[in-house]
């Protein structure tokens, strides 16, 4: 991977700066069921195609972020700091 | 051989240059390559083959090919035909026993072929399977290229640089300058890229790398160039790739005898280091530049026997020679008697790069190139290497026979790409893996076009149906040095590193950091804490402060156990997890105040503890802040009986008992230097964890040290926590344990509405614990190796995680993950120990003060 990203806060950097914690993932609200948990912690949309992804500047600020990110082409489309 | 000073020459014959090859004297002239001067001194033969040890000579002159590989300096695989000489050097060839014209290893020549045919990597030699060791000695030492010097040290530093560019030109020939300069003037910021070693200085505006490499174009454009001992790592809005074309050889029998070379090999050698290449020669020739070779080489006096052009139909050749050197070649029945025969089958367009950077590669048929097509966006190519002024001719069928190189590198002739097909490997990508065309140095430059070929006429296709192979990084051959660069993450020492080397510690690393491992006695070290007291160096600790009106509601949701109740002034033990419920480290947390908590992390986890709370916050938006203090914060861990007495007059802080209670924290001065006092023991004594700026690490050190307590090393603090059954996250425990099993069930408050990481650890509380982490005590002593296994009925039904032996105790202890029925005191395990297995018994409570007396004190 070689591509660049762009932090909200430090602009176009290498992404090797970056930790990818992979794609976002929605945590069960109240207690979930068995299925529900090892859903939520062990499966993953995996598309081929556009996905949302947190990222974490780890040589830089420090700061988490979403990106949306074609995973074909590594084309990142947009990120932003969480809301 | 040196011609008369001529215009235009590289050298400077008023500066001479000497240097080694095989331990005797070469003369050349500063500008020589050191191929060059080895020429002009009437060296021929440069290198042996890959395979059958055959003499071979410079080829192509212009770093394309392998054939003039030697060692320079102890750097093995070094091209001397573009390396510049320089004084002293010391040059040595390779892959050879004994000399370049006496190769003992050339019988491989003679009797080799059958055992080492296509494809003999996979099949010969592989039975019976018992020599294979043998005969892999053989073959490594009789195949192969240069040798590297496991011993050597570094030689020197390589670094990586980072460059922007609006325009990267790669190839500084005539047709790339020409882009660059029309860009420069437009006003963009331009850098070329070029492998010959500037003539003068850059035109003006350019920013010029040479001699350097460009070794491919990455996604995103990323392109890194090799520069000497500096990796640069090119972007640019825009790259122009003019790479040119490269002369291909002819393929007919005797071809790769030495005094057969391309028509570059011949332009260098006359006009750059004015040297007559030969005495007597013939020219086979496909284009119009390449025939006029013959003028070059009439200028520095060489006779030209006969010009052939190629293009007038096919015609016989074959090659004949003594001990591997050219002394004649027959065209067409009329042979020729000459020391040299400049052969080019024409220009194949060096698309490589493009095609890297996504371009698709097409054969055209009207000039019998590949051609680079559909280039990518913001990727332009100019000059010969779109195919412009290019071509190049088909071998025909009469010219075959024996002794038919199509790859230099390995070896590899017709009769062997026959042989593949013979066989079934009829797609190139199967075939380049089977034969190991293109495979090698010169990475397809001079075999890829006449492997193709000779692949569409035996399978009687068309090279467009053939096709090309995948065009991968790096396009040229890197120095491995080079591509690891200097480290990124550089090691870490503490303030307090400079008293430890002073004192004869032996350093270890810990993750990124350099500890002492023990001063020397690791036994008598943990001693001195049992029995007065010791001084550890724990400054590594991961160190956050997290503040905030929301402090304690964060870290009551991020641990499983509580913190909103913990009092300031107190500290508590934690273990953090994850939302599966595996343990990813463990520390302590202080209250300082209300609002502000003292969280200490494992000295290689700390990046990830801070990653993992910003990360949560980034989720959960509580109003606090994180901040690592990790560097600037030193500490220092005062253990033993005599803990308290000896830090006493150093400190305004009361240390009596009922003052300064275990896991009480109070911030003072020790030594005059501002403290957090911290009364925790992990080392399973009373002690103080001291923490303060970091500048005063050897202040307080040293007065600590002249209290007469004994610096003691991670070794000695190892055998102590382990009597204390304290654990070590991620050596006692793994990516899947979780709190429960590794047997700290009081840590999980499942009382708690949520906390990260509680679903999973119910579910493990449903269905019951599988494994336990559970202390062992050897019955004879013996100590087993960590990661050993502990074994039931003759099966694996466990692991030992630590085991160290303790002289306090006078046994060998540990800790393991045992079956849950095994996890009940005075159980029977058997472990395994070196051959055989040994018995233990299962230990649940500390081995050394197991009501925690002793810490209390
Ligand atoms: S002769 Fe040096 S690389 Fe070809």
């Amino acid at each position: 991977m070689s591509f660049l990203l762009a932090c909200p806060n430090c602009g176009p950097r290498d992404v090797n700066e970056f930790h990818c914690q992979g794609e976002v993932t929605i945590r069960p609200k109240a207690s979930p069921s068995r299925r529900e948990l090892s859903e939520y912690l062990y499966f993953r949309r995996n598309v081929a195609g556009v996905q949302r992804e947190w990222w974490y500047h780890r040589m830089g600020c420090e700061a988490w972020f979403l990106a949306e990110r074609d995973t074909r082409t590594n084309e990142v489309l947009s990120t932003e700091l969480p809301e | 051989m040196r011609l008369d000073p001529r215009p235009g020459e590289r050298i400077d014959r008023s500066e001479p240059i000497r240097f080694t090859f095989e331990g005797k004297l070469v003369e050349g002239f500063a500008g020589d390559t050191i191929g060059s001067a080895l020429y002009a001194g009437g060296r021929r033969v440069f290198s042996r083959s890959f395979k059958y040890h055959r003499p071979r000579g410079l080829l192509c002159c212009s770093g394309a090919c392998p054939n003039c590989m030697m060692e320079v300096d102890g750097v093995p695989n070094v091209r001397v035909c573009v390396a510049p000489a320089h004084e002293g050097a010391v040059v040595k060839a390779q892959n050879v026993r004994g000399s370049l014209e006496r190769d003992l290893m050339a019988a491989t020549d003679k009797f080799g072929g059958p055992f080492t045919p296509v494809g003999f990597y996979y099949r010969t030699m592989i039975r019976p399977r018992a020599a294979w060791p043998l005969f892999e000695k053989f073959l490594r030492s009789a195949a192969g290229l240069g040798t590297i010097d496991k011993h050597a040290r570094r030689t020197g530093r390589y670094d990586v640089e980072h460059r922007h560019a609006d325009v990267l030109v790669i190839g500084g020939g005539s047709a790339g300058l020409e882009a660059a300069r029309a860009a420069a003037a437009s006003g963009e910021h331009v850098v070329v890229v070029d492998e010959n070693a500037p003539r003068g200085d850059a035109p003006g505006g350019l920013e010029l790398l040479a001699p350097a490499t460009a070794l491919g174009i990455y996604e995103g454009g990323l392109v890194p160039v090799a520069a000497g001992r500096i990796l640069y790592k090119v972007r640019a809005k825009r790259i122009v790739v003019a790479t040119g074309a490269l002369e291909q050889p002819v393929i007919f029998p005797g071809n790769d005898l030495v005094g057969i070379v391309l028509p570059e090999a011949v332009r260098r050698l006359v006009h750059d280091f004015s040297i007559r290449p030969g005495e007597k020669a013939v020219v086979l020739a496909a284009d119009d530049d390449a025939l006029a070779i013959a003028d070059d080489l009439r200028d520095a006096g060489t006779q030209v026997l006969e010009v052939v052009d190629l293009r007038n139909g096919p015609h016989r050749i074959s090659a004949s020679g003594t001990k591997g050197r050219l002394n004649g070649v027959g065209v067409e029945g009329v042979r020729y008697n000459c020391d040299l025969v400049v052969a080019s089958g024409g220009r194949q367009p060096a698309y490589s790069l493009l095609a890297q950077a996504g371009a698709t590669v097409a054969y055209d048929e009207g000039r019998g190139v590949f051609v680079p097509r559909d280039l990518p966006a913001n990727v332009e190519a100019v000059g010969s290497v779109t195919g412009e002024g290019t071509g190049s001719i088909a071998p025909a069928k009469t010219l075959l026979g024996d002794k038919t190189f199509v790859c230099l590198c390995e070896d590899v002739t017709e009769k062997d790409v026959k042989r593949a097909i013979a066989e079934g490997f009829d797609s190139i990508e199967l075939a380049k893996r089977y034969t190991t065309v293109t495979m090698g140095p010169c990475q397809g430059r001079l075999c890829h076009l006449a492997s193709v070929r000779m692949y569409a006429r035996e399978t009687k296709q068309g090279e467009d149906a053939i096709g090309t192979t995948t065009a991968r990084p790096p396009w040229s051959p890197v120095e491995l040095g080079l591509l690891a660069g200097r480290p990124h993450e550089p090691g870490k020492r503490t303030s307090i590193h400079h008293r430890h080397k002073e004192a004869g510690a032996t350093m270890m690393w810990t993750g990124s950091w350099r500890r002492p491992h023990s001063y020397g006695d690791p036994a008598a070290e943990a001693r001195a804490v049992h029995e007065s007291a010791g001084l550890i160096d724990v400054s590594t600790l991961g160190k956050l402060v997290v503040r905030g009106p929301e402090a304690a509601v964060f870290l009551e949701r991020i641990y499983p156990n509580r913190f909103a109740d913990l009092k300031p002034g107190r500290i508590r033990y934690a273990v953090l997890g994850t939302d599966g419920g595996r343990i990813m480290d463990d520390g302590t947390v202080a209250r300082i105040d209300d609002e502000t908590f003292y969280v200490t992390t494992t000295s290689t986890g700390a990046e990830g503890v801070i990653e993992w709370f910003e990360w949560w916050n980034a989720i959960w938006k509580l109003d606090l802040s994180i901040v690592d203090v990790t560097g600037a914060v030193a500490a220092v861990n005062l253990a033993g009986p005599q803990a308290r007495e000896l830090l006493g007059p150093l400190t305004d802080v009361d240390l009596a008992p009922d003052a300064f209670k275990y896991l009480d924290a109070k911030q003072g001065k020790v030594a005059g230097v501002p403290t957090l006092l911290l009364r925790i023991g992990f080392v399973g004594e009373l002690g103080y964890e001291l923490h303060f700026p970091s500048p005063h690490g050897e202040t307080v050190w040293d007065a600590l040290a002249a209290t007469g307590a004994t610096p003691f090393g991670l070794e000695p603090q190892r055998i102590l926590r382990l009597e204390k059954m304290h654990v070590l996250i991620g050596q006692d425990t793994d990516s899947e344990s979780n709190a429960l099993e590794a047997s700290m069930p009081w840590i999980v408050k499942f009382e708690k509405d949520e906390f990260v990481g509680k679903w999973a650890l119910e579910h493990v509380q449903e269905r019951g614990m599988r494994d336990r982490l559970v202390g062992f005590e050897m019955q004879n002593g013996s100590v087993p190796p960590e990661g050993g296994a502990v074994v039931r009925d003759g099966r694996l039904a466990g692991r030992v995680t630590s085991a160290r032996f303790s002289e306090q105790l006078g046994r060998a202890i540990g800790l393991a993950w045992v079956p849950e029925e095994l996890a009940v005191e005075d159980a029977d395990i058997t472990l395994r120990v070196s051959a055989g297995l040994e018995r233990a018994k299962v230990r649940l409570r500390p081995f050394f003060d197991p009501e925690g007396e002793r810490l209390r004190s």
